[in-house]
């Protein structure tokens, strides 16, 4: 758990003062994804450095796992966190394996411990351990340099991670491509990660738990469904948008559609042939909504995993969830 | 031509100058490289430091090699070493610093930022980062300094002739007194050949512990 109390930097140029963060109080469970989401120049990246001390507090305290950084030894602690940037980070005079192992060398593992690691990560990764072993930074596409970036944080097993939007420089395609490797390798792993954004279909998507900042200041903090159904403030309701009802629905699937209200399960009635409207069980509800406004007849053929239709989604099955009328939706759509 | 008649009388003579003049040369050179490249390291981490550093390095390259070597004479001359090898050995480390210390300086510190946070935020000590990260990075730019350095202290080390220091620089200041132009052209020519060579050579290792980037193809 990393707990921060009345954290604050201040910054000192030419006798005016400017106050980067402002008196900072939250926490994030073990094992959680917190996306850090505001502005260029509201403070989450520099809370995000003052973590592993790249950046010295000023006022408060920060502790992982109730032990105050400031106690230990810098050196350490940064060993003991794996730490993400936004591009560039890969050493271009190392080869791949000798990158992802540089924090496991520095911490003594004997040649055959880094060797196998090295091999878990690259599969883990997606990547062929041999293919990759021997080439240098540069040979390889952004997308292929930022999983090696992820890589390396994990190499000795950090239970903390930090990242700098990591996917921020990617084109969308690759980017949603990694958030989701992302989200699949968080599964196994499970590291309390601090992530930091400016992209809030990104927090939504990856964080369990999306802390606003503004001018220093924590604006709100909590799951991404407490921020989009009850935002604090108006910083917050106009950061993430008029549309936030229909971001909401990106956190749900059809399938929590059909086993919120059992007669959306309509077997029965099913005479459509599979056309080009239909849904699967785990399209997001705003997909799912796009079909819907597509289709002339205002339903769509929910298919599961084999392909075989499993019933029919209609606008009022939306009624179930959102308390939003779909009329009203539509309405915001179009 | 008398000019390869006077070669192919004193290959021998040319041969031993040109070994002088490579001793002369990669002594003053090597101890300025092994003075010239920690200094510019440590000025990297020392801001105040480096800007008198590169003004006094600067400062000693205004100064005429011939006005260098009178002013050396009288210091050295305490210890009985006025003339000859050790005056022209400190001018020429003296002449190289400029060159290897700036260009260490600012090869180090012109590595990408981001660079620096990820060897940082990794936990990599001061000297880890330097050794592991930076130092390979601006190898190339320090490499590219000490080439500076070797082909301008080839070319000043012909002018040592004149207090003793021997080398390739004999022949021109013996052809010059004697009005024997012959003797001036091939000590020229001689001097100029290993200036070009020595700089080919350095090329090559640069080339050699550059790290590749997607343009270096």
């Amino acid at each position: 758990m990393i707990t921060f109390s009345n954290v604050s930097k201040i910054y000192e140029s030419t006798g005016k003062k400017v106050t980067a963060v402002d008196h900072v109080n939250m926490s994030v469970e073990e094992g959680e994804i917190c996306v850090f989401l505001g502005p260029s120049g509201c403070g989450k990246t520099t809370l995000l450095r003052m973590v592993n001390r790249l950046v010295q507090i000023t006022e408060g305290s920060i502790e992982i796992d109730g032990k105050d950084i400031q106690a230990l030894d810098s050196i350490e602690l940064r060993r003991s966190i794996g730490y993400v940037i936004q591009q560039n980070g890969l050493f271009p005079n190392m080869t791949i394996e000798e990158n992802i192992n540089v924090v496991p060398k520095m911490l003594g593992w004997d040649a055959g411990k880094r060797k196998n690691r090295y091999k878990e990560l690259m599969e883990m990764m997606g990547l062929n351990p041999e293919e990759f072993r021997k080439r240098f930074p540069w040979e390889l596409s952004g997308g292929q340099q930022q999983r090696i970036g992820v890589a390396r944080a994990l190499a000795a097993d950090p239970p903390v991670m930090l990242m700098d939007e990591p996917f921020g420089a990617l084109d969308p395609i690759i980017r949603d491509h990694l958030q989701n490797e992302f989200l699949r390798i968080q599964k196994d792993v499970k590291k309390t990660i601090l992530f930091v954004s400016h992209d809030i279909d990104e927090a939504i998507r990856l964080g369990d738990k999306i802390a606003i900042f503004n001018q220093g200041q924590l604006m709100q903090v909590g799951t991404p469904d407490q921020i989009l159904s009850d935002p604090k403030n108006e910083f917050v309701r106009d950061f993430i948008g008029s549309d936030r009802e229909i971001k909401r629905l990106t956190l749900l699937t059809v399938k929590d559609l059909l086993n919120k209200g059992k007669k959306g399960n309509r077997k029965s009635n099913l005479t459509a042939e599979i056309n080009e409207f239909y849904v699967t069980l785990d399209t997001d509800l705003r997909n799912a909504l796009a079909v819907l406004l597509a289709s002339p007849t205002g339903e769509a053929v929910i298919v599961d995993q084999r392909n075989q239709p499993h019933g029919i989604l209609t606008f009022t099955d939306y009624e179930l969830l959102t308390g939003v009328h779909p009329s009203k939706l539509k309405s915001i759509v179009h | 031509m008398e000019f390869f008649e006077f070669f192919s009388t004193s290959w021998n003579e040319i041969l031993m100058m040109t070994w002088e003049h490579i001793q002369l040369v990669g002594l003053a050179v090597g101890v300025a490289i092994l003075l010239g490249v920690p200094f510019g390291i440590y000025i990297t981490q020392h801001e105040t430091l480096s800007n008198l550093v590169l003004t006094v390095a600067g400062i000693i390259m205004t100064i005429p090699s011939i006005a260098l070597f009178g002013i050396m004479i009288p210091i050295l001359s305490v210890i009985n070493q006025g003339i000859g090898f050790l005056p022209a050995f400190l001018a020429l480390v003296l002449y190289s610093q400029l060159p290897i210390i700036r260009n260490t300086f600012i090869a180090i510190k012109n590595v990408d930022p981001n660079m620096r946070d990820a060897a940082i935020g990794m936990g990599m000590t001061t000297w880890q980062r330097l050794r592991k990260v930076e130092i390979p990075i601006a190898l190339p730019v320090i490499m590219a300094g000490i080439r500076t350095a070797v082909v301008l202290t080839i070319g000043i080390g012909a002018i040592a002739a004149y207090i003793g220091a021997g080398g390739l620089g004999e022949y021109i200041a013996r052809g010059i007194s004697t009005s024997y132009t012959t003797m001036v052209q091939v000590g020229a020519v001689s001097v100029s050949v290993l200036a070009i060579v020595a700089d080919y050579l350095l090329g090559r290792i640069q080339k050699q512990v550059s790290p590749k980037t997607a343009h270096s193809k």
